[in-house]
């Protein structure tokens, strides 16, 4: 080996080494940037009591620092998910986040309650429900359902997005459980219906 | 002391300094033997009066963190002990929120004036991207900064921007929450935006202004005429048309900043929320994720972006366009094919371009504040196309461009 290549390969050796080192250096650092361990155990599912939910009437929970709303609907809301069908966007819920127990046009396991992510799809802002029919600030077709005040995506009352406005896809419907008839779990799944 | 270089001091102490320090040849090259055209007009005041803003906000901001406590239990009650209880919290507050948005006015001019007079074209590429990457870097420690306050207006601002990085495919989950060190904008993602905010983007901006100058004072300073003023020297070397920096330039730019600090102060004093726009009423309310505010709109420096964001009917693809926007800036010294860099010698075509670009820009800043409904979502299309034609269509009505004469040496009427 002559001195000139001695030196070459020495250099190139160090660089290697050197890189992979800064890489493993690195590692600890960003990792350190992910949820900790008491961020993680505080997110853990949370247990929501519905036996004061009275009917058409929205409850808002936080769990994992995001806004979930479970909506106790009527009979007549029920019956109104069906009028609006043309006009949405996702109606059979392909391009949308939920649980496959919740891909139906009611997007719930009991099409009395709904249990939806309180956050636009769009951007991330809270929508607001507006349940009653036709509202002055809301216009005449309104139907019922939620409204996003920050850039004026429109959600049936399943949370169903309608076309033409900002959001991509419906809103999340997170995964659930039902303990018994009045206790729901937000943040898990039952055994058998999983996502 | 090298042997070439003479001390220009005549102190013995200083004598002593330049003998273990190269003082004499660092003010001799960056101040009273740095030569600039001597037909500076006012837009040549715009780099001074940034720096001059950094420094107040680097001392300002010095002083807020000794009260400010960035969690997300105290982080608003501690800006209004600032406000309320602190001597003088108040005025050191205001001049920091005030900075901010002066900050942002002042940068903006100074780019503007770098596309008015060419000055991003050869040889002062690297100026422009180097100018680039401080206006990141400034835009990222605005965006860290507005969260501080943890107003409900900071927290709905901080939740729709790491959000948008929620579009980029296949790890943007895994990046909102690596960003965030939670599932939402915590108390957490306060604290860490606070270390971004005090300690990583002030270093990463002083070095990058260290080395925008460094790179400027090494190809020397545009003028309005948009010719190099070295190809004219007399017999010691000095460029004809250029005068010191110092004192010539310096006394001039004294003249300025006193009038910048009147405008400065007359809004710190007198308007310090600037009806809305420097400091937004959402925001004296203290974060609550589960009331969004009217309708969300991010500093007003931020709302020609906000407002490209918004035009683009869908999510993702309008996160695309709004990095687009701002990064095509960067490539502005390749997309210009004149030969020709001042506007006083350019063709028609890139000064009908440079009104469309300015009123575009004006134009989406002021969408941006308007909620997205009807004509303005419209509007907001039309200027996003012709925000993007702009740069876009540029090596094509550059390339035909007929210019006018460049002179020889700089024009200076006394």
């Amino acid at each position: 080996m002559s001195k000139l290549d001695r030196r070459k390969f020495l250099s190139v050796a160090t660089s290697v080494t050197s890189v992979i080192g800064g890489i493993f250096a690195i590692t600890p650092f960003i990792l350190s940037f992910q949820p900790s361990k008491k961020a993680k155990a505080l997110g853990a599912a949370i247990k929501v009591d519905l036996s004061n939910l009275e009917v058409g009437s929205i409850i808002k929970v936080i769990y994992r620092g995001t806004p979930y709303y479970v909506v106790h609907r009527s009979e007549d809301m029920i019956e109104r998910l069906k009028s609006s069908e043309n006009d949405l966007r996702d109606p059979d819920s392909d391009l949308s986040v939920q649980p496959n127990f919740a891909k139906n046009e009611f997007r719930s396991m009991k099409p009395k309650y709904l249990v939806v992510e309180g956050v636009c799809t769009h951007l991330g802002c809270a929508p607001i429900e507006k349940f009653s029919i036709a509202p002055a600030d809301m216009g005449p077709d309104w139907n019922g359902g939620f409204y996003c005040p920050c850039h004026g995506s429109k959600f049936d009352l399943s949370g169903r997005v309608y076309s033409g406005v900002p959001a991509p896809s419906n809103l999340r419907v997170p995964p659930h459980r039902f303990e018994n008839d009045s206790i729901l779990v937000v943040g898990e799944n039952s055994g058998e219906a999983n996502v | 002391m090298s042997e070439k270089e003479e001390s220009i001091f005549t102190n013995p102490f200083l004598r002593w300094i330049d003998d273990r320090f190269p003082l004499s040849s660092l003010i001799k090259d960056h101040a009273t033997e740095y030569y600039a055209s001597k037909n500076f007009n006012i837009w040549y005041i715009f780099g001074v009066l940034s720096m001059v803003v950094l420094v107040i906000m680097i001392l300002t901001g010095f002083f807020l963190t000794m009260n400010y406590k960035p969690s997300a239990k105290d982080a608003f009650d501690s800006v209004e002990y600032i406000m309320r209880s602190v001597e003088w919290g108040w005025l050191i507050r205001y001049m920091h929120s005030t900075g901010a948005s002066f900050f942002f006015i002042v940068v903006y001019l100074h780019m503007f004036r770098a596309m008015l007079y060419g000055s991003y074209k050869k040889p002062r590429e690297l100026i422009w991207i180097l100018g680039m990457l401080l206006y990141f870097c400034l835009m990222a420690e605005a965006f860290f900064g507005y969260l501080l306050p943890w107003g409900n207006m900071s927290y709905w601002a901080g939740q729709v921007i790491v959000n948008l990085f929620g579009y980029i495919p296949f790890i943007g989950d895994t990046l909102t929450e690596w960003i965030r060190g939670d599932y939402f904008i915590s108390d957490i993602t306060l604290n860490r935006f606070f270390a971004f905010h005090v300690i990583l983007l002030p270093l990463a901006i002083i070095g990058l202004v260290a080395a925008h100058i460094l790179a400027l004072h090494h190809v020397g300073s545009n003028n309005p005429d948009g010719i190099e003023i070295k190809e004219y020297k007399d017999d010691s070397g000095k460029p004809i048309d250029g005068v010191a920096f110092h004192p010539f330039h310096t006394s001039k730019d004294l003249v300025w900043i006193t009038v910048f600090l009147i405008v400065y102060f007359a809004a710190v004093f007198y308007a310090p929320e600037m009806g809305g726009l420097f400091l937004e009423v959402d925001n004296f309310e203290p974060a609550d994720p589960l009331k969004t505010p009217e309708h969300i709109v991010p500093s007003w420096y931020f709302t020609p972006y906000y407002a490209i964001l918004r035009a683009v009917p869908n999510a993702a693809l309008g996160a695309v366009f709004l990095v687009l926007a701002v990064l095509l800036f960067v490539f502005l010294p390749w997309l210009d094919r004149c030969p020709v860099k001042s506007i006083r010698y350019r063709g028609w075509q890139y000064k009908l371009a440079l009104y469309v670009f300015v009123i575009s820009f004006l134009a989406l800043g002021y969408l941006g504040m308007q909620p997205a409904t009807g004509v303005y979502v419209l509007l907001a299309r039309i200027f996003t196309v012709t925000y993007f034609g702009f740069f876009l269509l540029m090596p094509f009505y550059t390339r035909y461009e007929k210019t006018k004469p460049v002179p020889e040496r700089v024009i200076y009427k006394k």
